[in-house]
């Protein structure tokens, strides 16, 4: 199923540039619950949709920004290929536009490479109205600033995504899943040992009570030999728990989630909690009330960063605030392409 | 007004005579000189803040300068501007072989920086062709890629934080040591803007581990279509290669008088395709890839059996460029990308430019991912060959727009692809652009009149060259 209301999104942006009407941009709302909660017309992007060009022995993709997330995995597996970065579907509905304006990547992140990693070019509205097209469909591209990367992630803050071209790689041939018995601190230094070998590591999880290890790639099976833990059967359905964060550790109870990001070789941080770990050691999930500057103040001693990642006080500062030279910074680039700060207001702080 | 600089760098720091400027005047693209205002070298970080507190305060224009092997003229002086070299900066502060990462200044080589991480069985993946000489910061700002982009990626994918000065000589730090930080993904925008939001003081790079096995196949052709035929089949059957190179006849002829490795010279293409990984998934991909290529129809095809022969094989890749070099008193290296399916048709049209221009050309291929390197041949001294060679690899990007692709995959824009940079984006884009510099640099002091072209350039440019019977700029008047 394919439609282009280009010229419809177009014209909304348009008048709301005229009017100055704050907008909501909303694709499939499986991610609703992140960044700050924000108010405005909805402007719905997910009929915007369909596969525009996919060339397998081009390795690259590119689709509308409503195109159902699924309907590129189902597209690009027909061809034996994948978008790398295992990203997060978070429901059904989910679009490829809100994965990219979302930035989330999945367990073969420290691995393979991030949401931005694969992004090649897009094409956008700005805050004026403006169709505007940056990077491209091939690989190496460097005419002009790198626009499209700076797209993901900035929660339509800066542009609604029309198009996007993501590179893809093939599935690998072979997939095995390791467990092997842990506790947090010694799990997060087999992550590093692991990672600093030749073994084709493709994601690493602590999850409370084990560490797995996912190998991928060709003729693995000496790679698995050297790691000494146990094939675990279940790995498949683990990574994609883990992903869509369906763990019992997501779903019981109600404290907020917390998302830290921090140097990879850190040990156990100064916060009460038992988190997951993933991403060789980069990334932890932590469910905590502990006030916001507590936990902040923790990973930012390490040079991390924490993200309140659902649940808690959605109005305050979701995301780590900036320094001051950044947060200018940040302002006048949303100047720059929404100078009426029409597109997702306040979405990523009580400003931008 | 320049000696205004003694008061807050040391003397030896600061070149202000014609002479002592001369050695700054240009880059890797010598066509373009221009001797700047000054020439500063300062030591610390602090005399670099005082540089650019200096040219904010007086809207003195800055360039900044690693190696200077930019092949697009991005370093290339402005007049009255001070020329900033980063060439000082050039210590390696941390290898840290646990989180595998290397933190240095800008000013360190590209090589360098494997060679440091080599006892630890490390390295750092993008490899551009000048890597024995080209700077990490140089790197950053024209997002340099090499012969291995297709498996790892770019400089924007091999970098985790930037330390970096603004113009008024705010200190930022872009990124951060772990793999995300809060808000724009401002890593990416400063990766590859070519010196024009601010001055890259400090890169953490990733490293990655060095692989267990590496083999080179190389694989002769009596057409280079079929050469292109087997790039899709390789791709198609689900490998990635870590390196997949093509040459074309004068190429190969070429690099093959200069360093003598045992090219087939009458082949009219040469595939050299690295796979690397496990010794098992290794092997078992050199056959796959073998089988491939027979059945694209190489005539020939060779497995390097050592570690001598696998060099020997890319050495008469990476020494192209100066090989070609010698056919000729000048060479002009072009950079566009295309979507590698058009590969046959572009190389015909390159070739009927070629006679058109009546000038010849060599052709280098990153063939994994679509970036091509024609090589223009011709002679500075004969009046009007510059000019036609110009003109000649301005036809080239045009055309690889034209199918899809890209002005430029890893050079940058610089100072030489301003008009093109007209034909590939649009009026708003460029306006976009602009107002993406103006929330860094709203004086247009750092690097000023690169990389971006004014809207009336592009209206000058456009009355000359009129793209497919469209005017552009429309909105603009003509002069």
């Amino acid at each position: 199923m394919t439609s282009d209301i280009t010229l419809t999104l177009q014209e909304t942006i348009q008048h709301a540039a005229a009017t100055r009407t704050s907008l909501k941009i909303v694709g499939g709302n499986t991610k609703a619950f992140y960044g700050r909660l924000i108010q405005g017309q909805i402007l719905n992007v997910a009929d915007h949709r369909g596969v525009i060009n996919y060339e397998p022995s081009e390795l690259v993709i590119t689709a509308r920004a409503g195109t159902p997330l699924q309907d590129i995995s189902e597209t690009l597996a027909t061809h034996g290929q994948c978008l790398p970065f295992e990203p997060p579907y978070f429901g059904t509905a989910a679009t490829l536009g809100g994965t990219i304006a979302c930035g989330f990547s999945g367990p073969s992140r420290p691995y393979l490479g991030a949401a931005r990693d694969f992004v090649l070019g897009v094409k956008c509205i700005n805050g004026k109205g403006e169709i505007l097209r940056f990077g491209g469909q091939v690989m190496k591209n460097v005419a002009g600033y790198d626009i499209s990367r700076l797209m993901v992630g900035a929660l339509g803050t800066l542009g609604v995504l029309l198009e996007i071209s993501c590179k893809v790689l093939p599935r690998p041939a072979e997939e095995t899943t390791l467990v092997l018995p842990a506790t947090l601190t010694p799990a997060i230094q087999q992550m590093m040992y692991w990672g600093n070998q030749t073994v084709p590591l493709t994601a690493s999880c602590y999850d409370g009570d084990k560490l797995l290890l996912r190998l991928s790639g060709t003729s693995i099976q000496s790679a698995v030999q050297k790691i000494p833990g146990d094939v675990w059967p279940a790995g498949d359905s683990f990574w994609e728990e883990l992903r869509e964060h369906r763990l019992p550790f997501f779903t019981r109870g109600s404290l907020p989630l917390w998302r830290l990001s921090v140097p990879p070789m850190i040990p156990r941080l100064k916060l009460p909690g038992n988190p997951i770990v993933e991403w060789g050691g980069a990334l932890r999930w932590l469910r905590s009330e502990l006030p916001a500057d507590t936990i902040r103040t923790a990973v930012t001693e390490v040079g991390g960063h924490a993200t309140l990642f659902r649940g808690g006080n959605r109005r305050g500062d979701v995301f780590q605030p900036l320094p001051a030279p950044l947060l200018k910074l940040h302002r006048r680039l949303k100047e720059q392409f929404d100078p009426h700060g029409i597109l997702n207001p306040q979405k990523l702080t009580d400003q931008i | 007004m320049f000696s205004q600089l003694y008061r807050f760098l040391p003397k030896d720091s600061v070149l202000l005579s014609d002479e002592a400027v001369r050695p700054y005047e240009c880059d890797g693209l010598s066509a373009y000189t221009q001797r700047p205002g000054a020439v500063v070298l300062p030591n610390t970080l602090e005399e670099v803040r005082k540089v650019l507190q200096f040219c904010h305060r007086r809207k003195i224009p800055v360039v900044a300068r690693g190696a200077g092997t930019s092949l697009s003229g991005g370093a290339l002086p402005h007049k009255e501007g001070i020329l900033l070299s980063l060439a000082k900066f050039n210590r390696i502060l941390k290898i840290d072989p646990i989180s595998r990462t290397a933190q240095v200044e800008p000013g360190v080589r590209n090589l360098a920086i494997s060679q440091a991480a080599a006892p630890f069985g490390l390295y750092y993946a993008p490899d551009p062709s000048s890597q024995i000489a080209c700077t990490i910061g140089g790197n950053v700002a024209e997002n340099a890629g090499g012969v291995h982009c297709l498996k790892y990626g770019l400089t924007v994918h091999n970098i985790l934080e930037l330390k970096v000065f603004t113009i008024d000589g705010e200190w930022l730090t872009i990124g951060s040591q772990a793999l995300d930080s809060p808000g724009y993904d401002l890593l990416a925008l400063m990766t590859g803007s070519e010196g024009l939001l601010g001055i890259i003081m400090e890169v953490t790079v990733k490293l990655l581990p060095k692989p267990e096995q590496v083999q080179v196949l190389l694989a002769a052709f009596d057409d280079i279509t079929k050469a292109g035929t087997a790039v899709a089949d390789i791709i198609a059957a689900g490998i990635i290669p870590a390196g997949l190179e093509m040459m074309d006849n004068a190429a190969l002829r070429a690099a093959e008088e200069f360093v003598k490795v045992g090219y087939p010279v009458e082949a009219q293409a040469i595939l050299l395709c690295e796979i690397d990984g496990n010794t098992e998934a290794v092997n078992k991909q050199v056959a796959q890839v073998t089988t491939l290529l027979e059945h694209a129809g190489a005539q020939e095809i060779r497995l390097a059996e050592n570690e001598q022969q696998r060099l020997q094989f890319w050495a008469g890749r990476k020494s192209a460029f100066p090989a070609v070099g010698r056919l000729s008193p000048d060479y002009y290296c072009m950079d566009g990308t295309i979507p590698r399916k058009h590969l046959a048709t572009v190389l015909e049209r390159i070739s009927e430019l070629s006679k058109t221009y009546g000038l010849r050309v060599a052709n280098v291929f990153h063939a994994g991912d679509g970036n091509l390197h024609p090589l223009i041949l011709f002679d500075a001294n004969q009046p009007g060959e510059l000019q036609r060679a110009e003109e000649f690899g301005g036809k080239i990007l045009e055309l690889c727009v034209e199918v899809g692709g890209t002005i430029t995959g890893e050079h940058g824009v610089g100072m030489e692809k301003l008009n093109q940079m007209c034909v590939q984006f649009n009026a708003a884009e460029l306006t976009q652009f602009h107002a993406v510099k103006t929330a860094f640099d709203p004086d247009r002091l750092l690097n000023p009149e690169k990389a971006i072209p004014t809207l009336h350039r592009c209206a000058e440019f456009g009355a000359m060259h009129v793209h497919h019977g469209q005017l552009r700029f429309p909105e603009l008047e003509r002069f």
